[in-house]
């Protein structure tokens, strides 16, 4: 399967960039677990990628606007391919699988489907979601699953991006002002109860040895240099307890529905359009 | 005192060999650069020109930017998101390149937030269906590369350095509306009419965004003496229409001006009166979305304020690295 760069509507990056089409049209097929793992990363960064689309002509400064929409432009494309990869093992493309499933089937985490808040609280989970999937994506590099080894390289690069993006506005916020720092701190403390829903090893991952990453595994390095950036910022690493639930089905946020009733919206309206 | 008579003397010696100079630049068609003399209101004329272009790109990213949460494909939100972003970075040239005329970007914004500057009017009114975005990427983008391909040759050289990228993505940014209307009114019935419905409300604002008639627009004769402008407001909308025509038919849906039709004497399409009623009025704030969009910009302002403050006391404590020793 060789994966060459072509001409897209989409910013691509330079060299080996894969594209959807090239996924859809390369004919491997995700087995039922695999397609069922590449939903849970898909979804994740489809929910963070709707979220921070919500910021683009409303960001501090045109540079944030141009950053924030390169993050989701980004995010949309990692989405992209991962949803083509795991429709591939039921005969469904990415838009059946993005504008046509219920709400109690998408498997992302409530961390990534959370209102963006003030820029604070975006930048707190910029900070802990970046730095997972950079964790995430490095090992996944390895995965004997030559396409998901192929979309963590494309995705990698990016991703290194996005980490530095929101450790550099965790240092500017934590030691900025003192409103700054106390929206900062703020942002961490209402999203923190959220984060370990990242690092549950929820099924199909354990049937996955040698192809998925398990989440457990990328606690410990995540958090180590999410805590770092954190004290290197003069802010505190919040103590609060994991809220319940969080098993990636079921027990789903509210904002959810309202996620999908808007981005489904108009795809639903017309079933059997194309666009 | 006989130092002061003659530093004076020397500036309005420089002065004058700048003008010459100045002088010369226009009348050789060559380039203005920022270090270069120039008459003040030709500078004013310039900042005034393009901070309104810039804020046009800014304000723009609002009736698009509306639809990248609802856009009904993932690949039509990818190419979306892409659109509104060069906007953004289209504004970030434009600011620079009015910046190097002696007026900060904070200035300008201020100028923006006041309601002392304007922006393009086309942007007052909503982008209520899908198709929307179609009409704007064809026929207002269209329209603003028809306006701007010149502007790549104007005589200030940050600025039509500043087009000639710009342009190349409004280009892009065409096709991809029309694409869009394409897709549309080869799709089911519904589609088609929501294609038709956007071309009907677009066509004429659209036509309006190259400003009033010559006869109505004294300020042109200047800035084509100045080779800023190039062609006059009525030129470039004449070349606009006979370029939509063929286009409009290439696409399946009508152009909603029963005077139109070509003209085999001129060489061009006639077309319609248009309603210059409703352009002033749009332009003086009156427009269907004038008072939504300046409240969006302004409440982005406001709320972001705290966060300019901060990467501002922060870029100062980066500077002086011995800062925390004095705190202590």
């Amino acid at each position: 399967m060789s994966f060459a760069s072509h001409d897209s509507a989409t910013k691509q990056s330079q060299g080996d960039a894969i594209t959807a089409e090239e996924i859809a049209d390369s004919g491997a097929t995700a087995s039922e677990d695999v397609a069922r793992y590449a939903l849970i990363l898909g979804d994740d960064s489809l929910m963070l990628a709707q979220r921070l689309g919500g910021w683009i002509s409303r960001a501090p400064e045109l540079e944030e606007d141009i950053a924030l929409a390169n993050i989701a432009l980004d995010l949309l494309g990692h989405a992209r391919f991962l949803l083509t990869y795991a429709g591939s093992a039921w005969g469904k493309s990415e838009d059946d699988l993005a504008y046509f499933r219920d709400e109690e089937d998408f498997r992302s985490c409530r961390l990534v489907e959370q209102e963006n808040g003030d820029f604070g609280t975006t930048i707190a989970r910029q900070l802990i979601f970046s730095f997972y999937a950079h964790e995430l994506y490095t090992r996944l590099l390895d995965s004997e699953d030559r396409t998901l080894s192929a979309i963590a390289d494309k995705a990698l690069k990016e991703v290194a991006y996005h980490q530095d993006h929101a450790a550099q506005w965790v240092l500017r916020l934590g030691l900025g002002t003192e409103e700054s720092s106390r929206r900062m701190q703020s942002g961490l403390d209402s999203l923190w109860p959220l984060v370990e829903e990242l690092f549950v090893d929820v099924e199909p991952i354990e049937r996955l040895e040698g192809v998925a990453v398990p989440p457990s595994s990328l606690r410990e390095p995540t958090m180590r240099r999410v805590a770092e950036i954190i004290e290197e910022a003069g802010l505190t690493v919040p103590d609060a307890a994991p809220a319940y639930g969080g098993d990636r089905r079921g027990l789903h946020s509210e904002q959810r529905g309202f996620i999908l009733a808007e981005m489904q919206v108009l795809a639903r309206r017309h079933p059997d359009a194309t666009w | 005192m006989s130092a002061d008579v003659t530093s004076l003397q020397d500036a309005r010696e420089d002065a004058q060999a700048g003008e010459a100079r100045f002088e010369q630049l226009i009348a050789d068609d060559s380039r203005v650069e920022p270090r270069d003399w120039m008459p003040e209101k030709y500078r004013k004329t310039l900042v005034r020109q393009v901070s309104q272009h810039a804020h046009s790109e800014i304000i723009g990213m609002q009736p698009e930017g509306n639809w990248i949460t609802r856009a009904p494909s993932l690949k039509r939100k990818a190419i979306l998101m892409a659109k509104v972003q060069d906007e953004a970075g289209h504004g970030l040239y434009l600011y620079s390149a009015a910046e190097t005329l002696g007026t900060p970007r904070d200035e300008m914004y201020d100028q923006l937030y006041t309601g002392r500057a304007k922006y393009s009017s086309i942007f007052n009114y909503p982008a209520r269906t899908w198709a929307d975005i179609g009409a704007i990427g064809w026929l207002v983008d269209g329209a603003a590369i028809c306006n701007q391909v010149p502007l790549c040759r104007a005589s200030y050289g940050p600025y039509g350095r500043a087009m000639v990228r710009i342009c190349k993505e409004e280009s892009f940014h065409q096709r991809q509306g029309w694409e869009i209307l394409h897709t549309l009114a080869h799709g089911t019935e519904a589609q088609k009419q929501m294609a038709q419905d956007a071309v009907d409300r677009f066509y004429g604002p659209a036509l309006q965004m190259f400003g009033p008639p010559d006869a109505d627009s004294p300020n042109s004769q200047q800035s084509m003496a100045w080779n800023i402008k190039r062609f006059s407001n009525d030129e470039l909308r004449q070349r606009f229409v006979d370029m939509i025509v063929p286009q409009a038919e290439a696409l399946g849906l009508t152009l909603p001006d029963p005077d139109l039709k070509w003209n085999e004497e001129r060489g061009h399409y006639d077309f319609g009166e248009l309603d210059w009623d409703e352009f002033f009025t749009v332009l003086k704030g009156g427009g269907p979305c004038s008072r939504q969009r300046m409240d969006h910009y302004r409440r982005a302002r406001d709320e972001g304020a705290w966060v300019r403050e901060a990467a501002a006391a922060y870029a100062r404590r980066e500077a002086a690295p011995q800062a925390g020793l004095v705190g202590a």
